[in-house]
């Protein structure tokens, strides 16, 4: 995959020396220290990742640990104290001021938690700014900025002002400016951090759908867990101007760095971010392949399933797709019909479940069904089994582990 | 009493310098605003004053409200009554020309004292300066370097009724929201493009009320600048006062009054007509 920006070594620090700070920092000072002996405050401290093309990178912390200056740091907004940036493999930190200025108009647009609106300009003339400045004529940036509000579902109010319409429509005319410059790279500064939850998910919804249709590569800042799981490919978690951990929502979730993450999750109902293959035991259910001699192959799987004193097994393929769920009386029953046939042995109302089903999902499932339940992957192959069991334990864990 | 700071001196020998090492500068400066004046002068006169009644009184209505628009036919039919139409044209129109080079020196000024820091410490000291010393004082070099009449008479004006619109326009510039300079910066503005797309739109409120009050303030100093024989109601207030004249005082003294009020009320609607809020 191809990496879209890559951050190197990314320091800031801001105070009337940095030079002094930075050799502190080099030899292994605390950021606290520094403080406290120079007053100068270490806002981004080493920072190194990459994000992908197309990608959604979360950049998750609480206020202060620097996720808004990082953010800042990668179109210089806030110029880096040391490090590099790289976009496309161009160095953003070394650029002049006339290559940065075009690689703002060409490559980057920025989403603002305020909105950040031109209290001053149509609707209209806000979605069509970054065009304005990049000196698109009149008729042509009108008729783009139309089309990204129709996106946004705001054609309708091209006229009003931005001080006539509600928070989550204001950013919605922030989100059309950003699109309508049709950026490689967006950043997001806590956009929806300003909107109520029903207007957020709402706009984590419209971000999604866009991304659908338009891959681009989106940098968001968030401090909100929901909303970086929600919509997060990657997700990178800043503690006091450092990046502690950067990981997909579920290696976080099973493995978090320290416990300043784990306290991320503190108070929140983590199950629900589990999926059913976050939980699922392969060796949990007796397996078998789909015998070729159906009697013999019954007669000890049923031996088999006494032995480790369960009642059902799952019936795979060769290529370990799941074909069903047998029992010891589904079995039974068919050995004593004489009429062995495997379709007459399956429980037709075991579903398989795919892995990326929702705990809360799944939960319900279990409690209707009692028996085990075969998880699988997109292509119906087997990765475990969840029964009561594992999911009590599993429940019984996470609360232990808070 | 012994004087050891000859300050007083070294002032009058400044403006001798000034007047005997003259390039033509002043007589420049003075044509340039004798005939912006004169310009501003020749049209109010030259539009009949029902005329100027009317649209007036129209714009009063549209701009404030019917209560304004009444307030102004009144004052605009007392002040043709008791005969001080011509003067009121003549003040208005030192106003009008002392308000224009206020802004046009004063506007820049006031961004640049914004973005530079050595430029504020040096421009605001000189802005108390000039606010705070005694508006007559003006008068004297003004009219040593450029003469009798309206030309003395406008800069001094120019020079006491600047400051307002000065420190507005600054503070309009510092305070526009930090999120809508980084909007403007991120979308790939040019300094340039960042001051006139975002930083004197956001400004604008904060310029207007300067302009405002520097209008206020030409006013009340061009009634002064009758000393130096710059015209209009200042020479029947002057007049009044030397032959305590107590009808005449009033009468000319009351349309300086309702002009302020009417030109007072319709710049600041033009200030708050515009969208403030974010």
């Amino acid at each position: 995959m191809k990496q879209k920006i890559v951050a190197k070594g990314l320091h800031k620090i801001f105070g009337r020396s940095p030079d002094i700070a930075m050799e502190m920092l080099r030899k292994g000072r605390h950021k606290d220290e520094i403080f406290k002996e120079t007053g100068m405050v270490v806002g981004v401290q080493d920072a190194n990742f990459a994000v992908n093309e197309g990608e959604i990178f979360v950049i998750m912390g609480l206020s202060g640990s620097g996720k808004s200056t990082l953010i800042r740091l990668l179109n210089r907004l806030i110029e880096p104290t040391a490090g590099q940036i790289l976009v496309d493999g161009q160095d953003v930190a070394t650029m002049s001021k006339a290559q940065l200025v075009a690689l703002r108009r060409r490559d980057m647009a920025m989403v603002f938690q305020s909105f950040a609106l031109l209290p001053h300009l149509t609707v209209l003339d806000n979605a069509a700014f970054g065009l304005e400045v990049a000196g698109v004529g009149r008729k042509e940036r009108e008729r783009r900025a139309l089309e990204v509000l129709d996106e946004v579902g705001l054609k309708a109010f091209a006229a009003k002002r931005p001080a006539e319409l509600s928070g989550g429509m204001q950013q919605r005319v922030g989100l059309a400016r950003a699109l309508a410059v049709d950026p490689s790279l967006m950043l997001m500064d806590e956009a929806f951090s300003a909107l109520d939850p029903l207007k957020r998910t709402e706009m984590q919804e419209l971000l999604l759908t866009l991304q659908k249709e338009h891959k681009r590569t989106i940098i968001f800042v968030s401090h909100d867990l929901d909303e970086a799981f929600r919509i997060g490919n990657r997700i990178a978690i800043m503690e006091g101007g450092r990046v502690v951990q950067i990981g997909s929502p579920d290696e976080i979730l099973r493995n978090p760095a320290d416990d300043y993450v784990r306290a991320f999750f503190k108070g929140v109902d983590v199950k629900r971010y589990l999926t059913a293959k976050d939980v699922a035991l392969p060796d949990e259910v007796l397996v078998m392949e789909a015998p070729a001699d159906l009697n013999a192959g019954f007669e000890s799987a049923i031996g088999r399933l006494r032995q480790m004193r369960r009642n059902y097994g799952f019936v795979v393929d060769k290529e370990r797709r799941v074909l069903g769920t047998v029992s010891i009386d589904s079995m039974l029953r068919c050995l004593a019909e004489g009429r062995t046939t495997l379709e007459q042995a399956l429980l037709d109302d075991i579903p398989a479940v795919p892995g990326d089903t929702r705990m809360t999902e799944l939960i319900s499932n279990i409690v209707r069904n009692p028996y085990p339940l075969p998880i699988i992957d997109g292509e119906r192959r087997y990765l475990g089994a969840v029964t009561q069991t594992i999911l009590l334990r599993n429940m019984a864990q996470e609360t232990a582990n808070v | 009493m012994s004087e050891f700071l000859p300050i007083g001196e070294w002032a009058d020998q400044a403006v001798n310098f000034l007047l005997e090492n003259d390039s033509g500068t002043f007589g420049a400066l003075g044509t340039f605003v004798g005939s912006l004046t004169e310009l501003v002068e020749q049209a109010l006169m030259f539009i009949p004053s029902w005329v100027l009644a009317v649209v007036l009184t129209a714009l009063a209505f549209r701009r404030v409200g019917w209560r304004f628009a009444l307030f102004c036919a009144a004052a605009v039919v007392v002040i043709i009554g008791t005969g001080f139409w011509n003067a009121t044209m003549a003040t208005l129109a030192l106003v009008i020309s002392a308000t224009l080079i206020s802004l046009m020196v004063g506007v820049p000024l006031g961004i640049w004292t914004a973005k530079s820091r050595l430029a504020a410490y040096f421009v605001r000291p000189s802005l108390d300066f000039m606010q705070t010393m005694p508006a007559f004082v003006y008068l004297i070099p003004a009219a040593m370097l450029f003469g009798l009449g309206k030309v003395p008479g406008v800069l001094a004006t120019v020079i006491f009724a600047m400051p307002p619109v000065v420190r507005l326009t600054s503070l309009g510039i510092r305070q526009v929201n930090s999120e809508q300079l980084e909007a403007g910066v991120t979308f790939g503005c040019t300094p340039w493009q960042l001051l006139f797309k975002v930083q004197i739109p956001g400004a604008l409120p904060s310029i207007m009320a300067g302009i405002n009050q520097t209008i206020m303030m030409a006013l009340s100093m061009v009634i002064i600048a009758s000393m130096v024989g710059a015209g209009g109601l200042g020479n029947d207030v002057l007049t009044s006062i030397s032959r305590l004249d107590i009808g005449l005082g009033f009468e000319s003294g009351l349309a300086v009054v309702l002009l302020a009020i009417i030109v007072d009320r319709m710049t600041e609607s033009f200030g708050v007509a515009r969208p403030t809020k974010a």
